[in-house]
């Protein structure tokens, strides 16, 4: 037996990733601030004292706190809800593809939802089902409907031995999915209008509903990412490496993907397909902290989550009473600030 | 325990078979080199033994055949150092024999004491306690193949397979390599086959010597049977000499015509 003496060696080692706490109460600070910033900007003006009489339920003006708890509470829940979703998602792709291309649509969940948000807007216009808006029913089972249509390409054509036959197949999907819906917006251009802002994202929501609609799945996917942690770390190095250790590489893509693709069909079920925050907050932890899952994972939820609220704050007050698609704004302000951080590291590879 | 069975092994990539019918024993502490002209199949042998292809036959490690194994139970007994280690970027010489630890700990486990305790004792060992902190992308390549075979020697596994351990570095750090694994397998009993393509090498770590051509297994026993003039002439198409290095082994060199 290969064995090592090791009762004699200390148990501290150096070297090993833990979660810096300064970073992670930099993220707890940061989605507080960017949730008291989200809760107080808006074109009716709430101040700090009353959100916080209406949160310990105390007395307030009830026209405020209808728009307290109606309004910009769920929203900024939801903000959270989505950021931090679509970070841990994004992070998790790009670990079991090995890929810092990888977002959480990779295998064509934001196709499937832009198509079923695109069918349910055009055949069935503010049509619902127990009581639930069908275009996010429709856009979460069109999101699923895809991955798992590229997962099932994807094994006939390379038995899912290679993750690129994987990765071509959510391409193939996602070229079919967006030819369909483009034939559906053109040949029904009375809703083209609804259905571009619906695919561009935007957290409209009143009250808690939407919240209650995607807790349940994004808990659960945030949890299993969350318990990957480890065996994300592992996949860094060779597929035969990973599998001699035990590990086997096409279980743990699996079900990552599967949780993955989960969280986020909700979220854009609920939000749209807001890009680059899957990109940009896992890069830029790897990138100024450190590349270990371990560290990654925990702190794009944080950071994922204050991310979104700010630019869900900015997107509805830039142009108010108008509203910008979430998407404009991630990516106008997250694209220089990730080529920033890009060239202020030493990064010499994602 | 850690003796190794193969039994009528055959690999086929895409219907063109690379090892054929193969049979062997490898002691219970046994260095067995695999040795042959590229293509031979060595490295697709040790794939078989390490179940990371498909094969036909039976490999059995210890009295188990490896097909009865579950990966992780296989991980714990058969250790691979591969050919050219990928080295993740950023990853810490620690946490990467950490990653050792991974046959030991349950689909959703968490390192425990006694598996840091097992790494700080294996970097010790290597010599390698003061480069714990710093990333593998960092080391040189000696150092490299020195946390390679810190992972594998982190599972804590009988067997180690080696796919060609000292491609790419020069004399020096060749021996260095060599003398340390040979050291570990003469203090725990370690069970080591490998794929070497420097015969020299082979002769001189190696217990015995198995020659495969074409998938074939042509000859096996000790180095002084199958590094010979003739053979290596007639299966490796070299013309070399094989000098006696009076009991250090033996050296092949290659000459010109």
């Amino acid at each position: 037996m290969l064995g090592v003496r090791a009762r004699a060696a200390p148990l501290a080692l150096a070297g090993l990733p833990r979660l810096p706490w300064l970073w992670a109460a930099g993220g707890v600070v940061a989605l507080l601030a960017s949730a008291a910033v989200g809760v107080l900007v808006g074109p009716v003006h709430i101040s700090p004292g009353t959100v916080l009489q209406a949160l310990i339920g105390g007395s307030v003006d009830p026209g405020q706190a209808n728009i307290l708890w109606s309004l910009r509470f769920p929203r900024v829940v939801l903000g959270a809800i989505v950021g931090g979703t679509l970070a841990i998602a994004g992070a998790a792709y790009q670990g079991v593809f090995r890929n810092p291309l990888a977002d959480p649509y990779l295998l064509g969940a934001a196709a499937g939802a832009n198509l079923g948000a695109t069918f349910a807007v055009t055949f069935a216009p503010g049509a619902s089902l127990i009581g639930v808006n069908v275009v996010p029913m429709a856009a979460f089972v069109g999101a699923g409907a895809a991955v798992a249509g590229a997962y099932a390409l994807g094994r006939t054509v390379s038995g899912l031995r290679s993750t690129t036959g994987l990765i071509l197949a959510g391409v193939a999907i996602a070229a079919f999915f967006n030819s369909i819906e483009t034939y559906i917006q053109q040949t029904h251009p009375a809703s083209i209008r609804e259905s571009y802002s619906w695919i561009l994202g935007r957290l409209v929501t009143a009250g808690w509903d939407g919240v209650v609609l995607v807790l349940p799945y994004v808990v659960l996917s945030a949890a299993v990412i969350f318990l990957h942690r480890r065996l994300l770390d592992a996949l860094m190095v060779g597929e035969d490496e990973v599998t001699s250790l035990g590990i086997s590489v096409r279980r743990v893509r699996l079900i990552v993907v599967i949780a993955a693709t989960l969280g986020t069909a909700a979220v854009v079920a609920i939000g749209g397909t807001i890009a680059f925050v899957g990109i940009i907050i896992p890069h830029t932890i790897r990138l100024l902290v450190n590349r270990s899952y371990r560290v990654v994972i925990p702190l794009s939820l944080l950071f994922g989550a204050s991310f979104l609220i700010l630019a869900d704050t900015a997107a509805r007050t830039v142009v108010a009473p108008a509203e910008l698609p979430i998407g404009v704004i991630t990516a106008f302000v997250g694209a220089p600030f990730f080529i920033a951080v890009l060239r202020s590291t030493r990064a010499a590879a994602l | 325990m850690s003796h190794v069975v193969l039994s009528g092994v055959c690999v086929a990539y895409d219907g063109v078979t690379v090892v054929s019918g193969l049979d062997l024993d490898v002691a219970s502490g046994e260095w067995l080199s695999l040795i042959g002209p590229n293509g031979a199949g060595k490295t697709s042998l040790l794939r078989a033994i390490a179940r990371l292809v498909p094969f036909d036959g039976e490999v059995r490690i210890g009295e188990d055949p490896s097909s009865a194994l579950g990966a992780r139970e296989l991980a714990r007994r058969v250790a691979v150092l591969h050919q050219e280690p990928q080295i993740p970027p950023g990853m810490t010489v620690s946490q990467y024999v950490l990653l050792g630890r991974s046959p030991h700990l349950g689909y959703f486990g968490r390192e425990t004491g006694r598996d840091r305790r097992v790494v700080s004792e294996v970097l010790r060992r290597l010599s390698l306690e003061g480069l714990a902190s710093r990333p593998v992308e960092h080391l040189s390549g000696g150092e490299r193949q020195r946390a390679a075979i810190a992972r594998a020697l982190a599972q804590q596994a009988p067997v180690l397979l080696i796919d060609e351990p000292t491609t790419s570095l020069d004399v020096g750090r060749q021996q260095e390599v060599l003398e340390l694994i040979d050291a570990i397998r003469l203090e725990q009993g370690l069970t080591v086959i490998a794929a070497m393509h420097e015969l020299t090498l082979a002769g001189q770590y190696s217990s015995r010597l198995a020659l495969l051509v074409a998938g074939r297994l042509v000859a096996v026993g000790p180095p002084k049977e199958i590094l010979r003039e003739p053979v290596i002439s007639q299966h490796y198409g070299a013309q070399v000499k094989v000098i006696d290095l009076n009991g250090s082994g033996t050296a092949v060199v290659p000459v010109r015509a």
